[in-house]
């Protein structure tokens, strides 16, 4: 080859190579780009709603305090001690207002439930009710609480589930809590970050599924051992065991687990439940800390039936800390969205958006993960989030929270954190080989998410633009219409953090509808129901939720934007005994009290 | 990661273990183990997230070496030396975009024909491809940072294979010399950030690690030539690496042979310039299967 050719072609190659350089950096900024924060809040209604933060004004005024453990864990004891602020969503006392039940997590402090009072304010009645003083020492410490009534007497009662030992609280007709933990035969000590109501076998009656992060055997107080830590960063199976109580109907629970063949101790999340198969009956999905997802195939309420290799979503490890379901397509099929962790420059785990998307032979689902398709896979240590329509327009968008340890500004833990999770079990597994962080921020100060959905496959991050600018260690999220306008609100319970509300105002001209279900022949809390709206030539499917997100509870009620369409064609509405129930043109603008035909 | 070119006798009918051995291809074997790991990781562990980001990675590879070594030297080069770059990138990258393992590897072979001195290249390929998607877009790119599961046996059987490969292309000594190495500048370490040695430790005892220790610190083509002097520049990988990782820099191994290897091998050419300029010749490999057949090509 000649020199002058040679020459060329090195030059050639040389501009090549920084093309590609230059390529790495303008892909990286525009992929960043569009899913880190939005700009900041510019006033408009461009994207068509506004968040204010105003829990303050509403007579909220809650300051999480998280827990304190055995002394050996002091040197790792913000990342150890990093999980239970949550927030519950529920009428507790049947008067038509969204009221919020938030967990503390400090020996000795105190849970709140701030009942609605409609005009714009809350109250706290926790202590006058019972549900105040739920962390006293040797009893734990609280993770999340779910309202659910499992007597179906109207009124919803209050399962509690902590570092600890779990309570069920009976409500009393609205007017006080009675505990009824040990008459139901719940366990003495779980050490659980998630739990969730359901009525698996479709009985009519609420059952309860609790699932195990740290092993049962821990107290975190008094530890036995330091060799309590998960015993690799991504394939541990050293976590909690996992319970089904069965609702007998008599006020009593049998633990059915094993026989239904939900057995696993990997270290889970986040749980949700919701007919994914379309079997009739709730499959359930496991988001799982340290390892792979899992989703039991409910086989008739009998049995289930692990499936997640099969379905695709449990196949790649990652560190899942969110399950939750929505209909991104309004196309009736739910998907599965599940957080993970991403860290620039250390660890890009990136979210998962599981979308149905053929039957498998077995005649289960398959799902293809377009987390990053539609834009919502970068969250940075993301928690809890929810499905919702936030600007009334017809299709879902999702909240997210994240961030997980705020300490040290400008400081980090990662590099430490990074260099011990690749060793191996005999390393990972002692909290005494891990490396002190003093007073260091582990993903600290993160902005969080709100994706807008197009409905044609694509999100939009608006957070800063619409006003949810907050920084703090978010944990649970919650969504519901607390003043029962049409709009969906947000509440933020964040650790070591205030509670946030941030109330939404929608532009004017977008239409909403809102159904609050009551079963007869299902569970009277119509957990389960799935209610398939039709407008417009659209569709949307919702199921009525016992949990969902990280240690959150939305409102009930199902909540469904319509954009400019002031008229809805039908509802079918699906309910957990199996009845299909049809409403013709319902009213929009308003909440439809449903109840189940007998 | 490239490897060498040996030349095979004519083989008798019927061979034993032992001479199969030797009759094998050197280049094969590499890509052979890596193929082994990946398959066998995979299977057990799940550790890629989709296939195709991994096959993205290894087509642009080879396809990338195809054409630029067609236009450049006007022949079709073994595909051996591309797929290791390729296969390296994807199972060494970790991103939920595809656009980095096609950058990653074609950077990586870029640099073959780009940054060459003396007939040269300089850089570990896929070391310099992975190295720059790192640092140029942390936002969505990462490193594999998982375990081989939870048990010692398929660290043990990589371990052992590894060793095996590279004694078999004469470059035990190299991986040998960065382990100790490793192991005694975690000590260091320990000693001066007053963290668990246990924790400094941890991360030799992942899969990144052994995948950086038995295809990249062992390349060939950008190892200065004497034995010593490979054990020497290899210490100094995994001095600077501590240096790096007293820093806090995460991909510190990445970055410290990123920075070492070029140095070594521009200091063994101006050494071997005034070698010449003195009418001597510098030192020549002694093991002949680590001598490459060609160094004027990628």
């Amino acid at each position: 080859m000649t020199p002058p050719r040679q020459r060329a072609l090195w030059v050639l190659w040389s501009a090549m190579f920084v093309a590609s350089l230059g390529a790495v950096v303008a892909l990286n900024r525009a992929t960043a780009g569009s899913r880190g924060p939005s700009a900041g809040t510019d006033g408009t209604m461009r994207h068509g709603f506004r968040l204010t933060e105003s829990a303050k004004r509403l007579g909220i005024d809650f300051l999480h305090q998280g827990p304190a453990f055995d002394a050996r864990l002091d040197h790792i004891m913000p990342q150890v001690a990093a999980m239970g602020a949550a927030v519950a969503v529920g009428d507790f006392d049947r008067d038509g207002w969204q009221d919020l039940y938030v967990t503390n997590s400090a020996e000795g402090s105190l849970n709140r439930l701030y009942r609605n009072k409609g005009d714009g304010t809350f109250v706290d009645v926790a202590p006058a009710l019972g549900l105040a003083d739920v962390n006293r020492a040797g009893t734990g410490v609280s993770m999340g609480a779910l309202w659910g009534d499992f007597d179906n007497d109207g009124y919803e009662d209050l399962f509690l589930y902590k570092y600890g030992r779990p309570e069920l609280f009976r409500n009393d007709g609205g007017r006080a809590f009675v505990r009824v933990s040990d008459r139901a035969g719940l366990p003495p000590w779980v050490n659980a970050n998630a739990a969730i109501w359901w009525d698996y076998d479709a009985d009519g009656w609420l059952d309860l599924f609790l699932a195990g992060y740290w092993a049962e055997d821990i107290d975190l107080w008094h530890l036995k051992t330091t060799r309590i830590m998960p015993e690799s960063f991504e394939y541990a199976e050293n976590g909690g065991r996992k319970y089904v109580f069965r609702n007998r109907g008599d006020g009593a629970f049998e633990e059915t687990s094993a026989a239904l063949g939900i057995q696993s101790r990997r270290w889970t999340l986040a749980a949700a439940a919701a007919d994914l198969s379309g079997t009739g009956y709730p499959d359930l999905f496991l988001a799982n800390d340290y390892g792979i997802s899992q989703l039991y195939a409910n086989q008739g309420g009998k049995r289930f039936v692990e499936v997640g290799h099969e379905s695709g979503v449990g196949r790649t490890p990652k560190s899942g800390m969110n399950a939750s379901f929505g209909d991104v397509f309004n196309d009736g099929r739910l998907s599965i969205y599940k957080t993970n962790i991403s860290e620039p420059g250390v660890l890009v785990q990136a979210n998962d958006l599981w979308v149905p998307r053929a039957r498998t032979a077995g005649g289960g689902v398959e799902f293809e993960n377009l987390a990053s398709t539609m834009g919502v896979d970068l969250g940075g240590w993301s928690w809890g989030s929810q499905f919702g329509d936030l600007n009334n327009d017809g299709t879902l968008d999702m909240y997210l929270v994240n961030g997980y340890v705020s300490a040290g500004e400008r400081t980090s833990y990662w590099y430490d954190f990074a260099e011990i999770a690749v060793g191996h079990t005999r390393i990972i597994a002692d909290a005494s080989n891990w490396p002190a962080m003093r007073g260091r921020s582990l993903s600290g100060y993160q902005h969080k998410r709100l994706w807008t959905n197009d409905g044609v496959g694509r999100f939009t991050e608006v957070a800063q633009d619409v006003g949810a600018s907050d920084t703090y260690d978010g944990r649970a999220v919650a969504l519901a219409d607390l003043s029962n306008r049409g709009a969906l609100d947000v509440v933020v319970a964040n650790q070591r953090g205030p509670l946030l509300v941030y109330t939404n105002t929608v532009s004017p001209g977008r239409h909403w509808i809102a159904f609050d279900l009551e079963g007869t022949a299902s569970n009277r809390s119509a957990i389960g129901a799935r209610v398939e709206l039709h407008w417009g030539g659209r569709r949307q499917v919702q199921e009525v939720s016992g949990g969902s997100g990280f240690s959150a509870q939305n409102q009930r009620r199902l909540h469904y934007g319509l954009g400019s369409a002031a008229e809805v064609e039908r509802v079918v509405i699906r309910w957990p005994s199996g009845r299909t129930q049809t409403i013709d043109r319902p009213q929009v603008d308003r909440l439809h009290r449903v109840r189940e035909p007998r | 990661m490239t490897t060498e070119t040996s030349v095979v006798s004519t083989a008798p009918a019927v061979v034993s273990w032992r001479q199969a051995m030797q009759k094998l291809d050197n280049r094969l074997l590499p890509p052979l183990l890596i193929t082994a790991i990946l398959v066998t990781a995979h299977l057990n562990f799940g550790i890629l997230e989709a296939y195709e980001r991994t096959a993205l990675a290894i087509v642009t590879a080879i396809a990338a070496e195809l054409v630029l070594g067609r236009m450049s030297y006007g022949t079709w080069l073994h595909p051996a030396s591309a797929y290791i770059s390729g296969i390296s990138v994807g199972i060494l990258v970790r991103s939920p975009f595809l656009w980095p393992y096609f950058f990653a590897s074609l950077i990586s072979i870029l640099s073959k024909y780009v940054l060459r001195l003396n007939g040269r290249h300089l850089w570990n390929p896929s070391n310099l491809g992975v190295s720059a998607v790192l640092f140029l877009a942390p936002e969505t790119v990462s490193l594999l940072s998982i375990q081989w599961g939870n048990n010692l046996w398929p660290m043990a059987v990589i371990w052992l294979l590894g060793s095996v490969i590279v004694w078999r292309v004469g470059r035990l000594h190299v991986s040998a010399a960065y382990v100790v190495s490793f192991v005694v500048f975690a000590f260091v370490r320990s000693a001066i950030t007053g963290n668990p040695w246990q924790a400094t430790l941890a991360p030799i005892t992942g899969p990144m690690y052994q995948l950086f220790i038995f295809f990249m610190v062992t390349d060939p083509k950008v190892s200065v030539r004497s034995k010593w002097g490979q054990v020497v520049v290899v210490i100094a990988v995994a001095c600077v690496e501590m240096l790096f990782r007293l820093n806090e820099v995460i991909y510190a191994p990445f970055y410290a042979l990123f920075l070492v290897g070029p140095a070594a091998l521009l200091i063994e050419m101006a050494q071997g310039a005034g070698l010449k300029a003195q009418g001597s010749r510098p030192e020549r490999a002694v093991d002949k299967r680590s001598a490459s057949s060609s160094l004027s090509r990628p």
